[in-house]
């Protein structure tokens, strides 16, 4: 991959959730972390992080953590955040715009052992519990979890807000650890190219197909036949 | 010798281009249209630290340099010239005073301006001091504790909506520049008041005020810098003010040759995108070249100037090129729309109309020569050469 003098950017949704996550410690205190795992360069983009007003950032990078598939990564983020422990929510963006698998955060609460939430829409807080408005294909379910849980947001759910002047300046100094395989005492078999069992053969959007069919002739006989066909599929009662 | 921008001007450059394209283009015919003061738009550039960039941290400043400062007017201008204009007269207010103002001073007036809790003006124009700057009639007089200023400034950028001015006012009338002192002055004051905001051929949503001063009683502590140095004064803001109207005009002249770029790939005639034609490619190929050496002569002298050389020359001719270049370019973006052009159904020419502005404010093309020619001059052929 070519990556030299390409800006890379947060992944969209994550930006997302990092609002998310600064709205939530806004309302009820507390500390906001970004993690991140990827090559080094990523340290810019966890800098703009930090601008938006996050309290620390750690990245994990290594060339052991190098071809990692959503299995892998999940693994390795899930290594990154028991370290970062104790902790009361983990959230994620649905999915990156490169793989769009939306595998990861489910993978990261699968590792954890912890409740997820995905596709959230709205989060508050009250009473001790996580309460998630979460679209699905065709309307929405208000859930309830405990913490700690992992929620994946959608980009609906808030409007990044952009870095203060202030804030890239602080960010620019900000301390970014970075964290390699052998601080993450992770098992060598479970990350990177050898954790990761998948491979990306193609990235493609699967075609839905229609079927259309020309009915003809007099409008009485179309409509006649149209109500029959709407009746057989059960669209129109007898 | 380096031309790009250190990391750090580059990371606020690509917010402020974020936030610039994405919260203020849109906008932007509104604020015009409107005509009214662009209050969110400046409500938003003081949460963003947008209003103190060059001025240190503990005034509330941002602690950048004046490049930086520079290269956001720009960016601003190009994506709503009202709000660019805004941000380039309110320095000319904190400039004078982070320069000549007293440690008082400073905290006072300079903190809540680079917070942006306070806008700024800076008035020197007059009806009979315009060109001719030291002719400035406003009288001051000491009475007691307080200075009394008597007068008329007229066409003061964001007067009547800062609350913050920096006045030029005249302690010896008789002695002409060499009576001209400096004050900050207070809306609210006793005393002064607000006359008619100036109908202009553009920058509808840019207040040029005029500023009455009737026994307008001024605490002596507001005294700027010292008694009779206020040409010192207004000269040294306006040396910064050229850079800041400089960059405007590149900020215009830029949405302008943009709009032009994408309308001529759009537009077909003959069968074709416009842009296909080389009488269209000229004239897009001599905007952006303009557009890139008024730029690089802005970003130069706000150079100079972080570097602590002196600036004033190239100042000036960072304003005079731009401004004439923002002409040339926004007529030529009106000629490549063509009729569609002349409607306001496009931007083009109110860009063309508020270019005009450039031309003549903060001292008019024909000043701005005079100055470099000055510079020249004394210098002899040495400095000329330089």
């Amino acid at each position: 991959m070519i990556r030299e003098g390409v800006k890379g950017i947060i992944n969209p949704f994550d930006e997302n959730a990092i609002e998310a996550a600064l709205q939530l410690r806004e309302q009820h205190g507390g500390q906001v972390t970004v993690l991140s795992m990827g090559i080094p360069k990523v340290v810019e983009q966890l800098r703009q992080a930090i601008a938006m007003g996050a309290d620390r950032a750690v990245l994990l990078s290594d060339r052991a953590l190098a071809g990692a598939d959503t299995l892998a990564t999940a693994y390795t983020l899930a290594l990154g955040i028991q370290k970062l422990a104790p902790f009361d929510l983990v959230v994620c963006g649905k999915q990156a715009i490169d793989g769009d698998t939306a595998q990861v955060g489910p993978g990261i609460a699968e590792r954890l052992g912890i409740p997820q939430v995905t596709y959230a829409r709205e989060i508050s807080f009250q009473d001790g519990a996580l309460r998630i408005r979460r679209v699905l294909e065709e309307g929405y379910e208000i859930v309830e979890t405990a913490l700690p849980a992992l929620v994946t947001v959608l980009k609906q759910i808030n409007q990044p807000r952009y870095p203060s002047l202030k804030g890239l300046m602080a960010a620019k100094k900000a301390e970014i650890a970075i964290w390699s395989a052998v601080d993450l005492e992770a098992d060598p078999q479970r990350v990177g190219m050898a954790g990761s069992p998948t491979k990306v053969v193609k990235t493609y959007t699967p075609s839905r197909e229609h079927h259309a069919e020309i009915i003809q002739g007099l409008p009485n006989e179309i409509a006649e036949t149209v109500t029959a066909k709407l009746r057989d599929h059960h669209l129109l009662s007898a | 010798m380096n031309f790009s921008l250190t990391e750090e001007q580059q990371m606020v450059m690509d917010m402020v281009h974020d936030f610039a394209t994405k919260e203020l283009a849109p906008k932007a015919r509104e604020v015009d249209e409107r005509g009214e003061f662009p209050w969110d738009n400046v409500r938003q550039l003081a949460g963003y630290d947008m209003m103190g960039i060059p001025f240190p941290q503990e005034y509330g400043g941002l602690g950048a340099d004046f490049v930086t400062w520079a290269a956001v007017g720009a960016e601003l201008s190009r994506t709503c010239t009202a709000t660019g204009a805004v941000y380039g007269a309110h320095i000319l207010c904190q400039y004078p005073i982070f320069l000549h103002g007293t440690e008082e001073q400073k905290q006072r007036y300079l903190t809540p301006l680079c917070k942006g809790e306070a806008v700024g003006a800076f008035a020197l124009t007059e009806p009979g001091a315009g060109s001719d700057a030291g002719n400035v009639s406003t009288k001051a007089e000491l009475d007691g504790d307080h200075y009394v200023l008597n007068g008329t400034k007229i066409f003061c950028s964001n007067g009547g909506e800062a609350a913050t001015y920096v006045i030029i006012a005249n302690l010896d009338v008789k002695r002409g520049a060499r009576g001209m002192t400096a004050f900050i002055v207070e809306k609210g004051m006793p005393g002064f008041e607000f006359g008619k905001n100036e109908e202009k051929m553009g920058f509808h949503a840019l207040p040029n005020r005029e500023l009455v001063l009737q026994d307008c009683r001024v605490p002596k502590e507001n005294l700027l810098g010292r008694e009779r140095r206020g040409f010192r004064v207004a000269m040294d803001t306006l040396a910064l003010g050229r850079i800041g109207m400089g960059i405007g005009a590149v900020g215009l002249a830029q949405a302008a040759y943009e709009a032009a770029l994408v309308y001529s790939k759009q537009r077909v005639q003959f069968g074709k995108p416009i842009s296909s034609f080389q009488a269209v490619q000229f004239m897009l190929a001599d905007m952006a070249t303009e557009i890139e050496a008024a730029r690089l002569l802005c970003l130069q002298a706000a150079w100079l100037k972080d570097q602590g050389k002196p600036f004033e020359k190239q100042g000036a001719m960072a304003k005079l090129y731009a401004s004439e270049v923002a002409m040339r370019v926004t007529t030529k973006a009106v000629q490549v729309f063509g009729g569609y052009g002349y409607t306001r159904d496009y931007p083009v020419e109110r860009y063309m109309r508020e270019a005009k502005l450039f031309e003549i404010v903060e001292g008019t093309s024909e000043i701005q020569r005079q100055v470099i020619a000055g510079h020249l001059l004394k210098g002899g052929a040495e400095q000329a050469a330089d």
